[in-house]
């Protein structure tokens, strides 16, 4: 045994792949973003931040996060160098999930509590633009192409289409019970909304507006009611990542077909999750457990979980 | 006595081991069935049961499948090193270890060649086992499958030395089934083959206490962590002493002159 243990170090380090990424994650409870080392797979910052920290971006530079403070009714702008909070955004009140625009120079944020989507140019700090949508909005979502925005409000249980020049809603679309994320694909024909109460995704034609097809998702052994879907993820590889809450599943969808590959053992209410920049990697965040869970898509299994703060809520990659 | 005869009288004894193993394909059968039935029938049923809490040597939430399964592999090995013993009793009785133990070599090696040959002859069942379990989702590294052979082995060793000092014990076939009840079953469910240890003191703390006692556990405890590529050193410790001790006893029950042999004697005892 003792005499096994050189050789075992030595495919360890062969197997431990690296990513020179670093991970950030919102804790909702704690007002704290923890920064996670790609290759280490470890805490290497806790960033205090405002008060209810959740949905959470980078800036198109890629060198400073934006996060939502949802009890300060502001964006925190967070400088990835120094690791502090160095400016903060108006936003409108309690802003939950917000987009980074293509253009690099607007967010567009849902303050929940307005039934309100508020576009926020960055460099004037100046809401520049407000659009009245379904109550308590909350998914966003933008077309690669920059022409749409996509908002989804929980309690009307509508997607709203918003043009994104002339901040008119252009088109409503009835999606199933409690829609609580929306993503577009990477050719940006279609926008899925998942829906938190009936643990399905329903995916939206862009050209016709209309649901093409409901993705449900069975797990064996988990009762249906714990399934919850919530975050999405788009790979460039045809597959699609969809969180399920507290059924503590990721699940792995054929992007054209449409059929669930498989599910991925999670920590408790997984929220939001994020590929890595190579795609080869999903971070979960795990709200009810307070942890992160890294899952290997090459080997197509969950490596580890990272204990982080108390509840996490979103979560993106950084190079 | 020449290196040669010793030589010669352990391949004798492996050479005898490893052809009963293999002449019987029933209990090779139900050595494999065994563990694949708790695995796909009774795990099944408990596959929400973990997954609260990460425990090492995982990384990760695992199924109960993952958790179960180097306590089956504990359980392949358990289960053939007392079917080993109990085919020693008949052997002592009318085979080929009445003639083995008159032989002019020291005891300790006889009986050492014995166990290690035994022990050997099941590692192949746990290896088939361990591949069937991929179809269940149970997937250690590949490394892993490496590292568990020395782990395999000594808790191979430890279980069947345990057996043979049962088996010192037990005068006639007959007596073997309460060794089975008194000894096996026990081992086997106070341990943390089935559960880990904070859910046994969840349950109970005595249990876990127990469990903690138990040489199984660790056996299955060591089994675990170098499936997964980590050594753990108080497991290892305890079954490699719980070897030495379960083997030097046993030496000393089967020496005709000295141990419970000689007490045997006219009626001896059941």
């Amino acid at each position: 045994m003792q005499a096994v243990t050189p050789l075992v170090f030595a495919l360890a380090l062969l197997a431990a792949p690296a990513a020179a990424e670093t991970v950030y994650v919102s804790n909702e409870q704690d007002n704290t973003i923890s920064a996670i080392d790609g290759e280490t797979l470890s805490v290497t910052a806790t960033i205090p931040v405002g008060r209810r920290p959740r949905g959470i971006a980078l800036s198109p530079d890629k060198r400073r996060l934006f996060v939502a403070v949802g009890d300060d009714n502001r964006i925190d702008v967070v400088d990835l160098a120094s690791r502090k909070v160095v400016d903060a955004l108006p936003s409108g009140e309690d802003p939950e999930l917000f987009v980074v625009h293509p253009d690099g120079k607007r967010l567009f944020v849902a303050n929940e509590n307005d039934s309100l989507v508020s576009v926020l140019e960055i460099e004037s700090k100046k809401v520049i633009g407000e659009i009245q949508v379904g109550v308590e909005p909350e998914g966003m979502a933008v077309s690669p192409d920059g022409q749409l925005v996509v908002c989804t409000s929980e309690t009307t249980s509508m997607a709203h289409f918003v043009d994104a020049s002339t901040y008119e809603v252009v088109d409503n679309v009835l999606v199933d019970t409690r829609p609580r994320a929306a993503a577009f694909t990477p050719d940006g024909k279609q926008v899925w909304v998942s829906s938190e109460l009936r643990g399905t995704v329903s995916v939206i034609g862009v050209q016709s507006r209309a649901i093409d097809a409901i993705v449900e998702f069975a797990i064996p052994g988990v009762p249906r009611e714990l399934v919850q879907a919530v975050g999405i993820a788009h790979g460039h590889d045809g597959r699609a990542y969809v969180a399920l809450g507290p059924a503590n599943r990721v699940a792995e969808v054929d992007n054209k077909s449409l059929k669930i590959l498989r599910y991925y053992l999670v920590g408790q209410r997984v929220w939001h999750i994020a590929l890595s920049a190579d795609e080869k990697r999903l971070y979960a965040a795990n709200g009810g457990s307070g942890d992160v869970t890294v899952i290997d898509l090459e080997r197509r299994e969950p490596v580890k979980s990272i204990a982080v703060g108390r509840s996490p809520w979103g979560v993106v990659t950084a190079p | 006595m020449s290196a040669r005869h010793y030589r010669r009288a352990a391949a004798g004894i492996a050479r005898r081991e490893l052809l009963r193993m293999f002449k019987q394909k029933g209990r090779l059968a139900a050595a494999l069935v065994r563990p694949l039935i708790w695995l796909a029938i009774f795990a099944a049923g408990f596959r929400t049961v973990l997954g609260l809490s990460i425990m090492p040597p995982y990384q990760t939430y695992v199924l109960y499948e993952v958790y179960i399964v180097p306590g089956l592999v504990g359980m392949m090995l358990l289960f053939y090193a007392m079917q080993s013993s109990l085919s020693m009793v008949y052997d002592r009785e009318m085979g080929s270890m009445r003639t083995l133990l008159v032989a002019p070599l020291p005891r300790w090696f006889l009986l050492g060649a014995r166990l290690l040959a035994n022990t050997l002859a099941a590692i192949p069942l746990v290896y088939v086992f361990l591949f069937a379990a991929r179809l269940w989702e149970v997937r250690p590294p590949w490394p892993g499958y490496v590292a568990i052979f020395p782990a395999l082995l000594l808790a191979g060793l430890m279980l069947g030395a345990f057996g043979l000092l049962l088996s010192s014990f037990v005068r006639q076939l007959e007596n073997f089934a309460g060794v089975m009840n008194f000894a096996i079953v026990p081992m086997f469910f106070a341990s943390t083959a089935l559960y880990p240890l904070w859910r046994l003191s969840d349950a109970s703390p005595w249990l876990a206490w127990v469990a903690v006692f138990n040489p199984f556990t660790h056996a299955v405890e060591m089994i675990r962590f170098a499936l997964y590529l980590r050594l753990e050193p108080a497991a290892l410790a305890m079954t490699a002493a719980s070897a030495l001790v379960f083997f030097g006893l046993a030496v000393l029950a089967y020496d005709p002159g000295r141990g419970l042999w000689s007490r045997r004697e006219p009626g001896g005892f059941t």
